[in-house]
């Protein structure tokens, strides 16, 4: 008995933890969706207030809808989201498998090589990548971001897959071997498969910094054929009139892409289908 | 020509060697097995012949053809591994076809390969469930079928009981027995259990440290071990040794061995102990003596009773006592 209430009491403890959480984590989130629907006049008088039959606006998404070419600036996010994260997954998958597979001169001083970009952030390195994207003749161009976004994803991304690629059964890889698959196959038919949750995991670190980054569409690709959704929100922002309306819509609207996306790979995570491979 | 034949095969790893020079010929349909403790290179050996490591250097042949250069797919062999490495996300069925499709096969060959495998393993109800949805000994009877449907030249088996429990041990032992007579197909098979060793093959390899101790029938290794190290790890329980001095032996012998079930207790004998315990195992009895600091197990058939604490004479023929020199070479 005593232990049933012990465990209760640990339980009531970190529901109260988490859900305090939760509704620190979601109330800017909430301020923002109720804040959109509302006139302007009453987002500044009643912030805290839903939205009322009286206060009642779409007058904000109207501007976002009508004013720049909001569903362009969409598919740019898109595109480069969705764009940077198969490559990640596809380079850093693969660059993991041969790390954590392959017996190899300097196998461990590449390993430390490719980690070492977790230490440093590719901000850093902005001029640089401006210059040679110049150079290039990339600039406003969606692939001068997908490539950034590349290349700062791919060290974590190598790093994680790596660890988890060693956990699966080098039996399961002979066995292919012998059955006469490729190393390809071996890679894409049996390994892959079995680190998806991993691949998961990396995909939603990454996916999030990409969608949200100001910094590398300001900088690269700034021109009105390449913005991003975030960029293009920026509009709104005036150094002295600010239209919180448009802004607020635009931010919300901004949300469910990510929403989706992340919906498609959380579910990735919970899935595990390695249970049974190997004893 | 034997079916496999290994010329002084050496492997290293980096500055580290772990076998040296193995030369062996192996039989047509012969089952034969590489037994020793973990680390002494069985395993690594096995997958050189399958073509998953390098020899470093030395020749493997397999039906008189030499393989070293040939990936594993096309040496003509089927391995069946220790955690079965079964395919999780694909059915039982194509699981066991996975390799003659690769290999090319055409779909009627490969239907009727993988419905006689079933059959003979008793996998017909199984063939659409995944590996998931299956036992331990069913999983292992799909490895085992993954192998038969390729018609190798030579079978390869890497410790593929030591993952079951001790009951399906037993049985899935005498399906392989079974099998192999069957088939016919050479086999190579890797344990650590002289048992398993004992009881299947028609010649064990003895290896340690990457050398080979002996070779030879199970009858012949225990009856007639080269060195201590054979003595030792045949035979269950194991033999034991004793300083020669004991029996005042000439200055060459160092060790004597006798094997537990050589042994009977007396009042009097050659050699003095006390009874330090006792286990009843129902068909036998072990019985651990106290010969001045060394633990000596004697083997009584049948239900034996002594007092624990009890000072006795241990009892031998003559013939019984193994001779070994400070080398741990049989004296013969």
């Amino acid at each position: 008995m005593q232990r049933v209430r012990h465990n209760r009491l640990n339980l009531a403890l970190a529901h109260a933890a988490l859900i305090a959480y939760t509704i620190i984590a979601l109330f800017p989130v909430v301020i923002i969706l109720i804040n959109s629907f509302k006139t302007r006049k009453a987002i500044f008088r009643h912030p805290l207030q839903p939205p009322t039959p009286d206060t009642f606006s779409l007058i904000g998404y109207e501007t976002v809808l009508k004013q720049g070419d909001y569903l362009h600036y969409f598919q740019n996010s898109l595109i480069v989201t969705v764009g940077s994260l198969f490559f990640i997954l596809l380079f850093g998958a693969m660059a993991a498998f041969a790390l954590s597979e392959y017996r190899f001169r300097g196998n461990t001083l590449m390993g430390l090589y490719l980690a070492i970009g977790i230490m440093i952030p590719i901000r850093l390195g902005t001029v640089a990548i401006l210059q040679f994207m110049v150079a290039t003749g990339l600039v406003n161009t969606l692939a001068a971001l997908i490539l950034v976004y590349t290349a700062s994803g791919l060290p974590l991304a190598i790093f994680i897959l790596s660890e988890f690629m060693r956990q699966v059964s080098a039996d399961l890889k002979d066995a292919g071997r012998i059955d006469g698959l490729s190393e390809y196959r071996i890679f894409f038919r049996l390994v892959v498969p079995l680190v998806r949750p991993a691949m998961a995991t990396v995909a939603v670190f990454n996916m999030i910094p990409i969608w949200n980054d100001l910094w590398f569409p300001l900088i690269l690709a700034p021109g009105e054929a390449t913005k991003t959704l975030t960029l293009g929100s920026q509009v709104f922002i005036g150094q002295f009139v600010t239209n919180w309306n448009a802004v607020l819509s635009g931010l919300s609207l901004a949300i469910l892409p990510v929403m989706i996306l992340y919906v498609i790979f959380s579910r990735q995570l919970i899935r595990g289908i390695t249970s049974g491979a190997v004893k | 020509m034997g079916s496999l034949t290994l010329k002084d095969v050496c492997k290293s790893f980096g500055q580290v060697e772990v076998l040296h020079n193995i030369s062996l010929e192996v039989e047509e349909g012969e089952f034969i097995i590489f037994v020793g403790p973990s680390g002494c290179g069985k395993s690594t050996l096995l997958r050189i012949i399958a073509g998953l490591e390098d020899a470093t250097s030395g020749d493997v042949m397999i039906a008189g053809k030499r393989v070293n250069a040939l990936p594993p797919s096309r040496r003509g062999i089927a391995m069946v591994f220790q955690t079965y490495a079964l395919y999780p996300h694909l059915t039982v069925k194509k699981n066991m076809s996975l390799g003659l499709k690769q290999a090319g096969e055409s779909r009627a060959v490969i239907e009727e390969r993988v419905d006689k495998a079933a059959q003979m393993l008793e996998l017909a109800p199984y063939l659409d469930r995944r590996p998931a949805e299956l036992s331990g000994g069913q999983r292992q009877r799909v490895a085992i079928g993954r192998a038969v449907v390729r018609e190798p030249e030579l079978f390869l088996f890497d410790e593929p009981l030591s993952n079951l429990d001790a009951a399906l041990r037993v049985n899935t032992r005498i399906e392989i027995a079974e099998l192999h007579r069957r088939l016919g197909t050479t086999i190579v098979y890797v344990t650590h259990d002289q048992v398993e060793a004992m009881t299947l093959a028609d010649r064990i390899v003895v290896l340690q440290d990457g050398h080979v101790e002996q070779v030879g029938s199970p009858m012949e290794l225990y009856n007639d071990p080269d060195n201590i190290f054979v003595a030792g790890f045949i035979g269950s329980p194991a033999m034991n040794f004793l300083d020669a001095a004991l029996l005042g032996e000439p200055d060459s012998v160092a060790t004597i061995g006798l094997r537990p079930e050589a042994i009977t207790l007396g009042d009097d004998g050659p050699i003095r102990g006390t009874i330090s315990h006792l286990e009843h195992l129902g068909a036998d009895t072990n019985i651990y003596v106290h010969v001045g600091d060394k633990l000596v197990t004697v083997r009584a058939f049948g239900q034996a009773d002594f007092a624990v604490g009890a000072e006795v004479g241990l009892n031998f023929a003559p013939e019984a006592v193994y001779r070994f020199d400070k080398g741990g070479r049989r004296i013969r």
